[in-house]
């Protein structure tokens, strides 16, 4: 099985906030981590192949400080690094993003390509079937369970919003994940030695073929034209007196809103 | 475009430092400068006391522009499960309608599968036309058969907008669409209004967990889509005698690598279902034991309600996963949503933020939940949420 995982590198969002004052956002320090979601599929890819044998490579397109993502991954299990990284890809949407990706792709090969559901900064979820749509192979989104592997089929657990469908694939597939599906294991000695050595194969705009238009900010056809910070609520109120006569009022409220 | 600074203007204060998400900004020689690390998310642009951070256009810029002029018209796409055309297509379809009207066009819905008596639904709740493909093919979902055959719809008819929900589904198979016809796709949208000047439509969502809005604009490419989230637009007055049309699409040459071999619908999810509900009682690890739970799920009935949890409760093993609501669980929207012992973590917020009315409790005054609440109390639950039930109680 050749396996890829696609990682993306992000700033940890939770601790991403917005001044209300001027709309900007205050970052005091947040560090870059390797997107959650992805932590699960590259655990999805290291088990798949403990099962089924093969090789796990992890690719990312980001700045070249994104290289340290990719040697995480490696101390955690896989076996080798791709960096898209080239100026040209700046400004990209979720159309310019997966289009670089996929010719990445095309030139690693793979049977299964296992994305992040979505990624905490952008949040959109669409890099991983906007990929699938490009390479003209299925998808499957919110995996949560795998249940069986063979040369040329895979068997998983689809989440849906009113429980779940078992779902069956031919390879090549894509498949983005939920973190119901595993627990990510941690870096071992053996890894951390690995990544320490591990040669990042760099790709760039020439070495994936890709025409320019397709590209950055000129192969995005979505832009973003402003930030702002989310409203607060304007009518909010501290109840005050004694616990009871809170209560009080509260009963009083849920009646004016017919809930009582 | 590039974001730049200015250097003769830049003073060296930081404060763009601090406001960039991906440390792509540095002083150096007491100058600002932005490195590789930009993503051009213009954070930075209104923090400059100076005005030394501009965004500079490059004519390599720009997207090659469509002829925007041969498309017409607001589409939404109205998906089903078991034949049942979900709550989420009729609230697109009163969004749709306000668009429509603004752009003075035509509003129709897009439905795979199911039945007539649903596609007159859909024109009773809005649509001026449904597009109707009644193929067995479509009776499951797979993502395949679903994006071919929207992309042959909107290759054909050529809506200017097209609408569905933030769903499994519609996240799942809306960004092949988007790819294949070389356009744009904002996800999970809360907000959408039509740009004055230009008729564009403003695409307005939140990002980095619920911490920022953004607005996104897809100027040069057509179709604009969006995925928009449930329970956030308002359905339009039902009118049981409205007139539509209804046209019949063959299914042709649809093809599908994937199959759905079994669906389970889970107990749990079925009696939670949290997202359909109007109120929702939920706790958090302030309730300290499982038992909370129990006086909840009584408040919850006594209300009509369902319960809700934080991350929190459930990791504790208080209460199961289905029960979520958050960041990584289920993101609600109901009238009421009643906060017990939940500190308001932003993961937690972003799931629920947007109810209509937010009460909360909490025996600390600083917790952030506090500043969503329409209403507060300070208070022990254990102490509130029981005095509230008797009252209820009495007052039935
Ligand atoms: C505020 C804001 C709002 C935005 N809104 C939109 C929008 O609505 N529509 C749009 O098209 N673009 C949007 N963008 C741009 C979008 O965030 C970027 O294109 C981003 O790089 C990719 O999207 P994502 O972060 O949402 O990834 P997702 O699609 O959420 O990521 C899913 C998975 O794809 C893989 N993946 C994603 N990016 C990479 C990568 N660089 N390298 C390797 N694997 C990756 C990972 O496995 C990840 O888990 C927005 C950007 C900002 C700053």
């Amino acid at each position: 099985m050749r396996l890829i995982v696609c990682i993306k590198q992000v700033p940890d969002t939770a601790e991403v906030r917005i001044n209300p004052e001027t709309n900007t956002l205050i970052r005091e320090g947040v560090p870059s981590i390797i997107n959650p979601y992805d932590m699960h599929a590259l655990e999805a890819a290291i088990a798949i192949k403990e099962r089924k044998g093969g090789k796990v490579t992890v690719l990312t397109m980001g700045p070249p400080q994104a290289e340290t993502a990719l040697r995480e991954a490696i101390s955690i299990g896989a076996d080798d690094g791709v960096l898209l990284t080239d100026r040209a890809f700046a400004g990209s949407d979720t159309w310019a993003t997966s289009f670089a990706l996929y010719k990445a792709a095309l030139k690693i090969g793979f049977d299964i390509i296992i994305c992040g559901k979505q990624a905490i900064d952008g949040d959109t979820a669409q890099v991983g079937p906007e990929m699938a749509e490009f390479l003209n192979i299925p998808h499957i989104s919110y995996v949560k369970a795998i249940e069986d592997i063979s040369e040329s089929s895979i068997t998983v657990q689809r989440m849906m919003d009113d429980g779940y469908d078992v779902v069956r694939s031919k390879l090549p597939v894509l498949l983005t994940v939920v973190k119901e599906l595993n627990t990510p294991r941690l870096p071992s000695l053996k890894g951390k030695m690995a990544a320490k050595k591990a040669v990042i194969n760099k790709m760039t705009k020439e070495s994936i073929e890709a025409e320019e238009d397709n590209l950055g900010l000129k192969g995005s056809p979505t832009m973003v034209k402003n930030i702002f910070a989310p409203e607060a609520k304007k009518d909010r109120k501290m109840l005050t007196g004694s616990i009871e006569q809170q209560v009080d009022q509260l009963l009083e409220e849920l009646r004016r809103l017919k809930c009582v | 475009m590039r974001i730049v600074i200015e250097q003769n203007r830049c003073i060296g204060c930081g404060a763009c430092v601090e406001s960039c998400p991906y440390s792509a900004i540095l002083i150096e020689a007491e100058k600002a400068s932005i490195n590789e690390y930009c993503q051009l998310c213009r954070a930075c642009l209104s923090v400059c006391p100076e005005g030394a951070i501009i965004e500079k256009s490059e004519e390599s810029d720009n997207i090659e522009v469509v002829d925007l002029s041969a498309y017409k018209g607001v589409w939404v796409f109205a998906e089903q499960r078991d034949g049942h055309v979900a709550s989420v297509a009729f609230e697109l379809l009163g969004e749709g309608r306000k668009l429509a009207k603004e752009l003075n066009t035509e509003l129709s819905a897009v439905l795979f599968g199911s039945t007539e008596a649903e596609a007159k639904e859909l024109i009773r709740w809005g649509a001026d036309r449904v597009y109707h493909c009644r193929d067995r093919i479509f009776d499951s979902f797979n993502d395949e058969p679903y994006s071919q055959q929207l992309i042959k719809l909107i290759t054909r008819f050529k809506p200017s907008i097209v609408l569905s929900g933030a769903t499994p589904i519609g996240r799942s198979f809306i960004p092949r669409v988007a790819a294949r016809l070389r356009t744009g796709l904002t996800a999970d949208c809360t907000a959408l209004q039509i740009d004055k000047d230009s008729g564009n439509l403003l695409q307005i969502r939140p990002a980095f967990g619920g911490n920022i809005m953004a607005t996104i604009l897809c100027p040069n490419r057509r179709p604009q889509m969006s995925t928009v989230r449930p329970r956030v637009m308002k359905r339009c007055d039902y009118e049981p005698d409205r007139q539509g049309e209804i046209i019949e699409i063959a299914a042709e040459g649809l093809s599908s690598n994937t199959e759905v071999l079994e669906t389970h619908k889970e107990a749990s999810y079925c009696k939670v279902n949290l997202q359909e509900a109007e109120v929702i009682v939920s706790g958090g690890r302030g309730l300290g034991n499982p038992k909370g739970f129990e006086m909840l799920q009584e408040l919850a009935s006594l209300l009509d309600g369902s319960v809700g949890a934080s991350r929190a409760a459930v990791d504790e093993g208080w209460i199961k996963y289905s029960h979520q609501v958050g960041q990584t669980g289920k993101t609600v929207c109901p009238k009421i949503y009643i906060a017990c012992g939940i500190s308001g973590a932003v993961q937690h917020l972003v799931g629920m933020s947007s109810s209509d009315i937010i009460i909360a409790i909490n025996k600390n005054p600083e917790a952030p939940i506090f500043n969503v609440a329409n209403f507060g109390i300070e208070g022990d639950v254990y102490e509130v949420v029981p005095l509230l039930i008797k009252k209820i109680r009495e007052s039935k």
